[in-house]
């Protein structure tokens, strides 16, 4: 289908977007890499009268960190948070989120801020900036407030965004010596949307994992922190018995829905999976071995 | 009603192309209907089937998901651009010889896809190449001898190097 007429401004500074966002409310929305709202309007889905293009901006766009914050810009597009050096040294999780974003056509246009506001339950870097503890720059015309990754997600594309804000950056706090992360999932192929997924990051120097945090995303309406199986694996080697207490805890933690082409007790059960192919992972890149 | 069109001026296959445009067309059918380039073609609307996919500023885009009046002041490359740069011989040929296109709905999206990885990757593995091809759907060959042309292809272009 095609989409529904509206009238298109691309905006060239923050306050001429705050400007039309006072002026026309609800009707208008925000356009950044179109790659989840493009397909949304061609379908009807969702019907605005004002598009404002914010790919102009400049201050929403580029990766810069001090000593001990990586920000990296709401512009940021797919393939260049995917090739950025420093994010790969300072947020290496994000780097490896990346290939598992849909395709290469789509990720030279989809953006870093736009997947975070779209907030998809099945998508990689939500999940992720929730594992890394990250802080969201939200702007408006009364000011700037800064939401934690954990406060943000509240549903299904559902965030802590009010009326007239715009995300302009999130911060990091750079990757410490020690640490490692992984991505595992399951997808019908590659650069689909996941079925299911799980995001990790832990101490693993000595071998053991400390610190460890699991975020699985497609399970649920939005990214869920998997506390309790993390507990059970806290200073362990992650070795069978461990493991297999912390599949079991697991379903404290969670209480997927299912979906189309996969039953809720599916998902657990692959979520049980993955839980000990993100551990190995984990504890295999302590070991000296890249995959 | 009558919609409003905004002007809109972009190089198009090395050429400037200057026009009036209403805000909701595509640039998929902007190139169809506008510019006659039919190669681009329109499978899904929804950026999963790739066969509307071109260049925009020198990387891969799905022109289903842009309007056209986004691409003010940049530079559009189609498959006919490819083809009329030479860039597309070596792979024409190999998809010829290995019958690696029936219906041909697919083959201009898969074309400038496989260019575009030839010119990141010159010598990419099968893996390599799925990967690459895996936003690109084909209904009718089973994906093999895509991949076999794609394969000969890179190993043409890095004979004749
Ligand atoms: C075929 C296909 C496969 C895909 N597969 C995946 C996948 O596997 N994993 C994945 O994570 N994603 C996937 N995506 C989605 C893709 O990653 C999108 O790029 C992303 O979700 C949205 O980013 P965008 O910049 O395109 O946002 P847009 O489509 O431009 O915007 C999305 C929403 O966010 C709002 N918005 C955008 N930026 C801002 C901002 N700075 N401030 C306030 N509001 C803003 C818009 O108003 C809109 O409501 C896929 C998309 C397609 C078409
Ligand atoms: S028509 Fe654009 S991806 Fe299918
Ligand atoms: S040749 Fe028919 S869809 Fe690919």
């Amino acid at each position: 289908m095609k989409a529904p007429i509206f009238d298109y401004i691309k905006a060239n500074s923050l306050s001429e977007v705050f400007d039309l966002m006072e002026k026309w409310g609800e009707d208008a929305r925000i356009i950044a890499g179109g790659q989840s709202l493009v397909p949304a309007m061609n379908f009807r889905l969702t019907t605005p009268s004002l598009l404002i293009d914010i790919n102009g901006i400049e201050e929403l766009k580029g990766i810069t960190h001090s000593q001990s914050t990586l920000n990296i810009g709401a512009l940021t597009r797919h393939y260049e948070l995917g090739t950025s050096e420093e994010v790969t040294k300072h947020a290496p999780l994000l780097s490896k989120a990346v290939p598992h974003i849909a395709h290469e056509a789509i990720r030279s246009r989809g953006t870093f801020g736009g997947s975070l506001v779209h907030a998809d339950p099945s998508a990689e870097i939500p999940a992720c900036a929730m594992v890394l503890d990250g802080r969201f720059q939200l702007q408006s015309r009364q000011g700037c407030r800064s939401v934690s990754a954990r406060d943000f997600f509240k549903g299904l594309f559902e965030t802590a965004m009010e009326p007239g804000e715009i995300l302009v950056s999130a911060d990091f706090d750079v990757n410490e010596d020690g640490y490692q992360s992984a991505l595992c999932e399951l997808e019908r192929r590659q650069g689909d949307y996941a079925t299911i997924g799980v995001a990790a990051r832990a101490k693993t120097d000595s071998g053991n994992l400390f610190d460890l945090r699991l975020v699985y995303f497609a399970l649920e309406d939005k990214p869920i922190l998997a506390n309790h199986a993390a507990a059970i694996l806290e200073g362990s080697r992650g070795d069978e018995a461990a493991i297999a207490a912390a599949k079991t805890e697991l379903t404290k933690d969670l209480n997927p829905i299912g979906d189309l082409h996969t039953s809720a007790n599916t998902k657990l059960h692959l979520a049980k999976v993955l839980l000990e192919r993100v551990v190995k992972n984990l504890l295999k890149h302590a070991k000296g071995t890249d995959d | 009603m009558t919609e409003k069109l905004y002007p809109l001026t972009f190089t198009l296959n090395g050429s400037t192309i200057t026009r009036h445009v209403t805000s909701r067309l595509s640039l998929a059918d902007f190139l169809r209907t506008e510019m006659n380039l039919t190669g681009t073609h329109v499978g899904c609307e929804h950026g999963v089937c790739g066969a509307c996919t071109i260049r925009v500023e020198g990387r891969l885009s799905r022109s289903c998901l842009m309007f056209a009046i986004q691409v003010e002041g940049m530079t559009v490359e189609t498959v006919e651009g490819l083809n009329a740069s030479g860039e597309l011989h070596s792979l024409q040929e190999a998809f010829h010889e290995l019958n690696a296109l029936q219906c041909g709905f697919c083959t201009p999206g898969i074309l400038i896809t496989a260019a575009q990885l030839l010119q990141e990757t010159p010598l990419p593995s099968r893996k390599q190449i799925r990967d690459y091809l895996s936003g690109n759907y084909c209904r009718c060959t089973g994906y093999h001898a895509i991949v076999d042309a794609v394969e000969q292809a890179s190993q043409k272009q890095a004979e004749r190097r």
